[in-house]
């Protein structure tokens, strides 16, 4: 089951965050923090698979963006793994060559987009369907 | 109106709306559709935290005054909960749109209520109050006949509803749609989906792994439904050649499923040749699947390790400590007597380098789990090593662990292995090892070893020839008097020093600790040290309190308080008022309180029916009694005895709270509850690292030594059992059911009804046991026993012979009174049945009152041709009744009734005693209560006891 999605850049700096289990806030932002030391810490070397506390963490780096996926024990690593390439695919699809500033979301779009103002409206749903696995414990599979 | 709407939205952000076209509503609607747009780019172009805070709380006020304007269309308030959820995502408070969302999420069209789930999807969580309105939308979008309504509603379900509002049912309910699901998994599988759901040219992945995760819950444990689905199993494996990531998810998700259905050897081969792939690919994280397949796998097939060994020992000395540390899990599923040293030593070295705590915790607790196992099965190799690995894992992980490790570890000591000398070789060699720990200068250890270290130096240090019982107390006063250590080990300290002391000669340290801490600011310390102050003065007594080497032994508790009886049959006499329980005595107050009582005042006490009891707590009605139907006389009672009775007894009541107490304390094995250890990690570290001094060329037989002794009893031939975790469970446990056995076993005591009839010559032995099974939430089981000796005179008509045959007939086939299964054993001998079936349904009308509660039916234990006896149970709210009827058949004048009970140990009779003969005579039947002193079976028998009096 997935537990929470994140994309952080090597900053720290959360670009999203999307909580399946209820979260405070303010324990978040550590979770967060921890979450992105630990990728941090990884060499290329090492797998992509990371133990925190009682769940697992899976991440994927993108330049200097990670996206880190956290599940529980029943989870199957591969599978998330390559979800999250799937979900950076759907971005990129929307985005035409995403980057970073896509995802830290609407303050870049309207740039990207030479400032068609309609788009983003339309774009957030789609970006937040795009975000949420249909469910929380299961992976989505690519319908686009 | 929307164009005033609009003014009051432009005033505020729409300075950056430069770029917008103005005019007309075209414009209108795409600058409105464009305020998120500048939103953004205002706050984009701002420089400070300041501004932007300033920004977003115009803009907010100003979604606070669209939303609650009863003109915004919800078109309007689509846009504006976009807006608000991207306040929210900064950090802004917008609480006031949620009520909003909802009715978006109610009333809008397809988009407008997508949007609205969104934003309540975002907005709430599962404990939010404003859930609750929004059930009947979800429930209403459910049944919808459009598909993405119900799938709207189906995703809002599964992120913010609470589990328990979502009733899951188990798999079993679904074993029906085993088919279906493999007939999606085999068009999945097959290709038969658009292109579309091709990721990387696999089809559907994700659903592919989806579908084999609930054909593993089907197939689990049932062969039938497993044998549906090993064809698609099969093809699934043998689809997923190309060599892409998700194809080995996939092929781990059914390497998975295939190991957890019922078996078929086909498929297990596949399946083991699949893991190969894994296991011997360079890349990292197909190895760390692999390793994670094969634990999952090597419970069912240890030779599956055999084959990896090889690349298992590389992965032991990976640097990526994540694959190291699943290693260690795979070797915690298959470690057995034999590869125990070595599997708990790579183990320990993972220990000292990690820092991570729940890893310790963890790990910490593999390790324990491994050793205590083992040691209970099969002897950890020898004592030494067993000591020393625990002193290992208490100075790491000891103030993280759990703390049933110290426990357990406490309890595996005191109780020994069946063989007593190898215990106490043992116990030494482990009061030696924390004897020459202690000696070790500045260092300190967790407190919780610490607590196991004068634990068993307390119990044990008698075992020691050279030391003694000073030089340890020496030692422990040194401890004590350490500031580093916490007052909870000073307790510990304190006791093992109280143990102590009866076996030393001198007594030196023991005053001067005494007198140190009589002064001691900590009222516990205190507490002790005058504990131990006065029983120093009194050394048989502390002797007779402390017996050396009694850990394991039962402190015997008069859990019924029968030493009270004469206390209490004394005040019974004096007039007071029976004990009454809390609750009863609240619902009479209850009662009371009413404005009107319209029951007759019919029936009264007198004192003088209270006098001349027979029994010390029992209760007769006087004859003057007047004859009002028992209800009315009950409730009579009650309000009487709530007037002018001396109170014997306080609020809390004696029996049902203190007898539960002391219940448990004589349940708990006098072993500390708490404690924890640590040690001797240099010993073992040297020991790891000398091992690990190997010189290059020697590296790979280094690894072939060390995989010979890690598959060590491997082998199919191999009769040792590898320990899979599901059986961890059962064997973690048996030791100590081994003690609840011998525990239940002492608390038991066999019910032995002797009835012996008609002059004291006949005595027939009734002996049973009688497996009491009483209310739900009881724990233990209690066998009772007691004699009925009821001698009856006057009877010389009958045959004593015969009635001896017939009695011990009856006393072959005597039920389990309390256990309903086998209450169904009991046959009554036909003709005897048939005589006293009248006097059965006479005994059970006479009970009637009780036959509103569930009760069991009424069972013979044993007739003659003159009485029989006969018992049912009552389940009360509160209690358990146990009714036994005696009944005279043979229309003889019985002149007296003599009814011997030998109330057992937990169990305490009370007798419905008769107000002599006459009373008998009249009624034919004598009905006896049997008490429980246990908490669950309360006084109020007694009441019940009055009733049938009554109504015979």
């Amino acid at each position: 089951m997935i537990k929470f999605f994140l994309m952080v850049n090597k900053q720290g700096q959360t670009r999203l965050s999307k909580y399946y289990e209820h979260v405070d806030i303010n324990k978040r932002t550590l979770l967060e923090t921890e979450v992105i030391k630990s990728c941090l810490s990884r060499s290329n070397e090492q797998c992509s698979f990371i133990e925190y506390k009682d769940f697992k963490l899976i991440y994927r780096q993108y330049a200097a963006l990670f996206i880190v996926v956290g599940v529980n024990d029943t989870e199957n690593e591969m599978a998330i793994y390559e979800f999250i390439h799937n979900f950076v695919e759907v971005l990129d699809e929307y985005f035409s060559r995403v980057s970073e500033l896509d995802v830290s979301f609407f303050s870049a779009v309207p740039a990207v987009h030479g400032g068609e103002s309609a788009e983003p409206i339309d774009e957030l749903p789609k970006m937040c369907s795009a975000r949420e696995p249909q469910e929380a414990c299961s992976v989505s599979t690519p319908v686009c | 109106m929307s164009d005033i709407v609009e003014k009051t939205l432009t005033a505020l952000p729409g300075l950056f709306l430069q770029n917008q076209p103005g005019g007309g509503p075209a414009a209108a609607k795409s600058s409105f559709s464009s305020r998120l747009g500048s939103l953004v780019r205002g706050i984009t172009a701002l420089t400070s935290k300041h501004e932007e805070e300033k920004l977003i709380q115009q803009e907010l006020s100003s979604l606070k005054a669209t939303v609650s304007a009863p003109t915004t269309t919800l078109k309007m308030m689509k846009e504006c909960m976009v807006r608000l959820i991207y306040c929210e995502m900064l950090g802004y408070d917008a609480s006031f749109g949620y009520i909003h969302a909802i009715k978006l999420a109610q009333q809008g069209n397809l988009l407008e209520k997508r949007v609205g789930y969104l934003a309540v999807s975002l907005f709430l969580h599962e404990s939010h109050e404003l859930l609750l309105l929004l059930v009947n939308t979800v429930v209403k979008d459910l049944q919808s006949t459009n598909l993405v309504e119900v799938c709207m509603a189906l995703t809002v379900v599964s992120q913010i509803f609470p589990r328990e509002m979502i009733p899951a049912e188990n798999s079993s309910g679904y074993k029906d749609l085993t088919g279906s699901f493999i007939t999606i998994l085999k068009q999945v599988v097959g290709g038969k989906l658009p292109v579309d759901f091709n990721y990387h040219s696999v089809p559907a992945p994700w659903l592919q792994i989806q579908l084999l995760r609930i054909l593993r819950l089907l197939g689990k444990d049932d062969q039938r439904t497993s044998e549906l689905m090993y064809d698609v199993l099969d093809e699934s494996l043998r689809r997923a050649e190309l060599n892409h990531n998700v194809t080995y998810a996939i092929l781990f998700e059914c390497v998975h499923t295939i190991y957890s259905i019922y078996p078929k050897s086909e498929l297990l081969e596949k399946a083991a040749k699949c893991i190969g792939k894994f296991v011997l690919s360079p890349k990292i994280n197909l190895k760390y699947l692999g390793l994670k397949a094969l634990t999952y796998v090597i419970q069912q097939d240890p030779t599956l390790a055999l084959q990896h060994q090889m690349t298992i020992i590389e992965c032991l000395d990976h640097p990526d400590p994540i694959i190291k540390r699943e290693t260690l899990e795979l070797l915690y599923r298959i470690t057995n007597a034999q590869n125990i040293t070595v599997i708990v030593q790579k183990m320990l070295e993972y220990l000292h380098q990690s820092k991570e705590e729940y890893v310790i915790v963890n790990l910490v607790g593999k390790i324990a789990d491994v050793l205590v196992l083992n040691t209970v099965d099969t002897y950890a190799p020898d004592n030494a090593w067993f000591i020393q690995t625990m002193n290992a894992v208490f100075s790491v992980g000891g103030d993280v662990m759990h703390p049933d490790i110290p426990n357990n570890f406490l309890r595996l000591l005191a109780e020994g292995f069946d063989d007593e000398t190898e215990d106490q070789q043992l116990r030494l060699y482990a009061v030696q090892s924390y004897l020459t720990l202690l000696d070790v200068e500045n260092v300190f250890y967790p407190q919780r070893f610490l607590q196991v270290m004068s634990w068993v130096l307390g119990e044990y240090s008698y075992l020691l020839d050279k030391e003694t019982p000073e030089e340890v107390i020496t030692k422990l006063y040194k401890l004590l008097m350490n500031d580093s250590i916490s007052s909870e080990t000073k307790t510990w300290l304190i006791a093992a020093v109280t143990k102590l002391t009866p076996q030393a000669r001198s007594s030196n340290i023991v005053e001067r600790l005494i007198q140190e801490f009589t002064i001691s600011l900590d009222t516990c310390m205190r507490q002790h040290a005058f504990e131990l102050k006065h029983l120093h003065e009194n050394v048989e007594l502390m002797k007779n309190l402390l017996p050396v080497d009694k850990s394991c032994e039962d402190i015997v508790v008069d859990a019924s308080l029968s030493f009270l009886d004469g206390f209490v049959a004394e005040g019974l006499s004096q007039g007071a008022a029976p004990y009454k329980p809390h609750h009863q005595r609240q619902e009479e107050k209850l009662s009371q309180e009413k404005v009107l009582n319209f029951e007759p005042y019919g029936l009264s006490f007198s004192s003088p029916g209270f006098t001349g009891r027979q029994s010390p707590a029992g209760i007769s009605l006087g004859s003057d009694i007047s004859g009002n139907s028992a209800e009315t006389g009950l409730k009579e009672t009650n309000s009487l005895k709530l007037e002018g009775v001396k109170k014997l007894w306080g609020k809390e009541g004696y029996l049902p709270k203190k007898e539960s107490k002391t219940g448990d304390e004589s349940e708990t094995p006098p072993i500390p509850q708490e404690s924890t250890i640590m040690e001797n990690v240099d010993q073992a570290i040297t020991k790891k690292d000398q091992s690990q001094v190997l010189t290059q060329s020697k590296e790979e037989k280094e690894k072939q030594l060390l995989a010979s002794s890690l598959f060590v009893g491997l082998g199919s031939d191999n009769t040792i059992s590898l320990l899979g975790k599901a059986d961890t469970v059962s064997h973690k446990f048996r030791k100590k059911s081994k003690v609840k056995e011998t525990k239940s076993g002492e608390m038991t005591s066999i019910h032995n009804i002797t009835c012996s009839s008609f002059s004291s010559l006949s005595n027939v032995a009734y002996e049973g046991d009688y497996y009491l099974n009483t209310l739900q939430d009881r724990r233990d089981k209690e066998f009772k026993k007691f004699s009925l000796n009821s001698e009856l005179l006057d009877s010389e008509s009958l045959a004593e012979l015969h009635l001896v045959e017939k009695l011990s007939n009856c006393s072959l086939s005597t039920p389990s009174l309390f256990d309903d299964n086998n209450m169904e054993i009991f046959h009554p001998p036909q003709s005897t049945a048939a005589s006293v079936a009248k006097e059965i349904s006479l005994a059970s009308s006479l009970l009637e009152e009780t036959t509103e509660y569930i009760h069991s039916n009424l069972i013979e234990v044993c007739n003659n041709e003159t009485v029989s006896v006969s018992s049912y149970k009552i389940w009360k709210d509160d209690c358990l009744l146990m009714v036994w009827s005696v009944t005279n058949k043979s229309g003889l004048e019985l002149k007296s009734a003599n009814l011997e009970i030998f109330p057992a140990e937990n169990f305490k009779v009370r007798q419905g005693c008769l107000d002599g003969i006459h009373h008998f005579f009249h009624s034919d039947v004598l009905a006896l209560w049997f008490r429980s002193s246990c908490s669950t079976l309360p006084d109020y028998l007694l009441y019940q006891c009055q009733k049938v009096m009554e109504g015979s």
